[in-house]
């Protein structure tokens, strides 16, 4: 991190608030995700504590708010630094913020992506950035007392000297703004001097959300903004063959109806994701009156007219037959003659992962003003710095002329790493001339995702004649995530669906892993729990089948494929995910098998540092699956906010098991068959545990996100505790029908 | 000189919507206040809270009756608004999140969603309470089984926190449930 003299001039007194402290600072372009903070690698500007005379302390949060905890957790990494009072800070959502630097565009506060601040990178620059505005109170303090800075210390919102004389930050604000920051980044704390970090911390917008003021894009409005709806082809990559408008236009309160066509064919998903006949109304009620008096007719397109389920699966089972089509993800060894050594037996079974929908709370929806020089959007997002380049490629408005507005977003999942609710709205607005508020239905979430990928997994295991394993051979035949992805463009064809990295890569001579790419029209996207989930669900219940074929006990088999604690590579420590399984083992009291019908299982995964285990106690009553315990061990590094991990840690848990339970997007002449939640169950408070007991262990090592490794490891383990409980193996997610087909 | 940009973060103001009486309006009665609907009476409570009266809380989720997120009480009981057309409710006694606390405190429900962090990413929130807030009123000590039967719909998966919070609720000291 370097600092250079202009930075003075972002040290500046608040607008209307005499005396505030504004305390920003340059920084290198960090290195975060490959696609969210990749497009602008100029220096960043930052400003992030505001501090005035009275002593009101504000705390910017720059990532916006889906549920992840952002809001809560960043402020907390300035305020320990700061030495403020967290009980006092007020914490403000930061708006998009792009800046104009003399070594080009910028991002003014960093990477502002959803899922990007977990880093250590992100987590030293936010302190970094407390640390300053501290500084600053220091000198202004040492000046006032005429005392030597060195001896002063700060605590909970005060600068003490020596003889215990002690002044608020805001008495010092008005001074300290006048100071030039430290010329170099300043030393951080040793974690052992932090006072806040690492403590429980709760929502810090809470009582807005229970009392109902929160305002969610969806509820955003802008001046006399009128109400869009879309009714879109429910063919992928079909085309709007007629329309006749004539009864929706005479519903009540409509004013208008935008034909908005389809993305260009074979074209990478950067702007609209499918044609559609928009409505204007007055109010939403209206727009959706007139919608359903659209008369439309929808062209398919020929290449996926005919895309079915089945047709899929009965491909993927082709490809899987045929070795020479695969791309080789990794091999390590020779499987083949580890196969075939003498008196070695081998044992194969599938696994099938079905389309899944992020099915967010809040459907999409974008509420934007766009005029000749300026554009206003208001929407929950992913990926803000994505939809200021795409609004100005939409609206020709320069990019420091587009605000956008970052309010809490009603669940992500991945789900808003795409923007193309907000090409519709701009495209709409934009020929409206008026302002829009763009409102998806269920529906309209359901038919038009960007679905998590569906795929068949082939999984071999070659054992000797002593039943160890000596071979693992692991092929998949699935729709590419790269399909039609700028952000992954130039990848291999299994980005995002395989890692070659994954457990248990690595800790067996004899490996490989191939993947077949299927084709289908559905667009695909990152659904959370991305590779690792997709990855995992075969090989956790495949290590127990193997477990259960070689008559060991699955938690001693994964032991002995971990061995010896080490660093097997960066980001892989095998004493860490035997930690946690050896934690969720405890604490599910593996020793003692239930003799009551019960079922115990058991998996864990890791990547990206972070390592996760988790285990089930289940049972099944008639049709009904009943989890009667959920353990959840977790080693993501050194801990933040143990109230937000417990939190995201059993969030996940629960999201993995709603999706592994009930949750299947298929396909039926060329259509989506989802379109509300009765075809598409989510879990309910009736079939989810009392509790997830979650466990964290804080290693001090480098914090790592936790939420995908987390979604990976819990489908399996209930999976598993499904076999134990039943003795049938759920090979087919999702796995209530196919475990009531199987029983 | 560098603006603020806390100065940008507030929210805009919501233009007050007057309560008029007119010919062939409908009268509700929402959160103990008159107001007058004169548009399309087959309008649901919905779209009337948040499109006409911009009350927001109440959310969209699926427009079905399947998830919860738009849950107020009529005349006590938990409906989905989602549901409801304005004109099956004239003379019923609407209450929505914004209408749950009491003048000076937060209800004992929305302080337990507080005191357990029952936020995720919020959404639902609002619905969850107002399912809660009719459970209790029919039976002011649920047990797990009570608690099972709430149908909300969560997709962040912060039913157990839910389940504390309504726990908690239930057993606040001396506070009176609304």
């Amino acid at each position: 991190m370097s600092f250079d003299a202009s930075r003075r001039r972002f040290l500046v007194v608040g607008t209307g608030a005499a005396g505030a402290l504004l305390v920003g600072w340059r920084a290198q372009a960090q290195d975060d995700l490959p696609y969210l903070g990749a497009r602008d690698q100029s220096q960043q500007l930052t400003d992030f504590v505001h501090i005035e005379a009275n002593g009101a302390l504000t705390i910017g949060a720059r990532g916006c708010e889906v549920g992840q905890g952002v809001k809560t957790d960043l402020p907390l990494l300035i305020a320990e630094e700061l030495d403020a009072d967290w009980q006092r800070v007020r914490v403000e959502q930061l708006p998009y913020g792009y800046i104009e630097t003399d070594s080009g565009p910028g991002d003014r506060y960093g990477n502002q992506g959803a899922g990007g601040d977990a880093t250590a990178t992100a987590r030293t620059q936010l302190r970094q950035a407390g640390a300053v505005a501290r500084w600053l109170l220091v000198q202004a303090a040492a000046q006032q007392w005429n005392l030597d800075a060195t001896t002063l210390r700060t605590e909970a919102g005060f600068v003490i000297a020596a003889d215990n004389r002690k002044l608020a930050y805001g008495e010092l604000a008005a001074a300290a703004a006048t100071l030039d920051a430290p010329p170099n980044p300043l030393p951080l704390k040793d974690p052992s001097q932090f006072r806040i970090i690492g403590k429980p911390a709760r929502t810090v917008d809470a009582r807005e959300v229970v009392l109902g003021r929160t305002a969610y894009g969806i509820d955003s409005y802008l001046g006399n903004a009128l109400v869009a709806v879309i009714a879109r082809c429910p063919y992928p990559g079909g085309t709007l063959d007629t329309l006749d408008d004539t009864q929706a236009r005479q519903v009540t309160g409509v004013h208008r109806t935008i034909v908005l066509p389809g993305p260009r064919p074979d074209a990478p998903f950067d702007g609209v994701l499918a044609a559609g006949v928009a409505v204007l109304a007055d109010d939403t009620w209206s727009a959706l009156r007139g919608r359903d008096k659209l008369k439309l007719a929808w062209k398919p397109d020929p290449a996926w007219a005919s895309d079915s389920s089945a047709a899929l699966e009965a491909k993927a089972m082709a490809l899987l037959a045929d070795a020479i089509s695969a791309t080789v993800v990794r091999n390590d060894g020779d499987f083949a003659k580890a196969k075939k050594a003498p008196r070695t037996t081998t044992l194969t079974a599938r696994y099938q992962l079905p389309f899944l929908a992020h099915a967010t709370p809040e459907p999409p929806s974008a509420t934007i003003q766009v005029s000749a020089d300026k554009v206003v959007l208001i929407a929950g997002l992913h990926d803000p710095a994505g939809a200021s380049h795409l609004l100005h490629a939409i609206t020709g408005v320069p990019r420091d002329a587009i605000e956008i507005r970052l309010p809490r977003a009603g669940g992500d999942l991945g789900r808003r790493l795409h923007n193309d609710f907000v090409a519709e709205a701009a495209l709409v607005a934009k020929e409206a001339g008026k302002p829009v508020k763009l409102v998806w239905m269920r529906e309209d979430d359901l038919q038009h995702d960007f679905y998590r990928p569906f795929g068949i997994h082939e999984l071999t295991a070659a054992l000797d004649r002593r039943k160890h394993l000596t071979g693992w051979s692991h092929r998949v035949a699935a729709t590419p995530r790269t399909w039609r992805d700028s952000r992954l463009a130039g990848q291999p064809v299994f980005t995002g669906l395989l890692d070659a990295d994954a457990f248990p890569a690595g800790l067996l001579p004899n490996l490989q892993q191939l993947f077949h790419a299927l084709p289908c029209g559905l667009p695909r996207g990152e659904l959370r729990g991305g590779a690792q989930a997709f990855q995992a669900f075969a090989a956790q219940c495949f290590l127990d089948e193997i477990a259960t074929a070689t008559k060991k006990d699955p938690v001693v088999l994964r032991m002995e494929l971990l061995g010896a604690p080490r660093v097997l590579r960066p980001g892989f420590d095998t004493g860490r995910l035997a930690g946690v399984l050896r934690i969720a083992a405890g604490k599910i009291d593996w020793q003692h098998k239930p003799t009551n019908g019960h079922g115990l299982g058991i998996a864990c995964h890791a990547g990206n540092g972070a390592y996760a285990a988790h285990a089930f106690e289940v049972s099944v009553s008639g049709n009904d699956l009943v989890i009667h315990r959920a353990v959840c061990a977790v080693d993501a590094g050194r801990i933040l906010n143990p109230l937000n991990l417990e939190a995201q840690a059993a969030n996940a848990t629960l999201a993995a098991v709603s999706a592994a339970l009930h949750e299947a997007i298929t396909l039926k002449n060329g259509q989506v068959q989802q379109h509300n939640f009765p075809d598409y169950p989510l879990l309910r408070m009736g079939q989810a545990p009392h509790r997830v007991d979650v466990y964290s262990v804080d290693t001090g090592a480098d914090p790592a996100s936790l939420d995908d490794i987390v979604a990976a490891s819990a489908a399996p383990a209930l999976a598993n505790a499904v076999f134990a409980a039943t003795t049938v193996r759920v090979r087919k997610l999702p796995l209530m029908p196919e475990l009531l087909r199987l029983l | 000189m560098a603006d603020n940009p806390f100065r940008r973060t507030k929210p805009e103001p919501v233009p007050p919507v007057a309560a008029s009486a007119g010919e062939k309006t409908l009268p509700l009665r929402i959160n103990g206040k008159d107001f007058f609907h004169n548009g399309d009476p087959n309008m649901p409570l919905l779209w009337y809270l948040r499109d006409v009266l911009r009350l927001t809380g109440a959310k969209y989720g699926c427009g079905i009756g399947a998830c919860g997120a738009c849950t107020v009480l009529v005349d006590g009981k938990a409906e989905h608004a989602c549901m409801l057309p304005v004109k099956a409710l004239t003379h019923r006694d609407i209450v929505t999140i914004e209408g749950l606390a009491g003048k000076d405190a937060l209800h004992p429900l929305q302080e337990a969603w507080i005191a357990e962090d029952a936020i995720g990413c919020g959404y639902c929130q609002t619905g969850q309470i107002m399912a809660a807030a009719a459970l209790l009123k029919r039976k002011p000590h649920p047990d797990d089984a009570d608690i099972d039967t709430l149908p909300n719909l969560c997709r962040c998966g912060t039913y157990p926190r839910i389940r504390a919070a309504i726990m908690r609720a239930a057993t606040a000291p001396s506070e009176t449930k609304k």
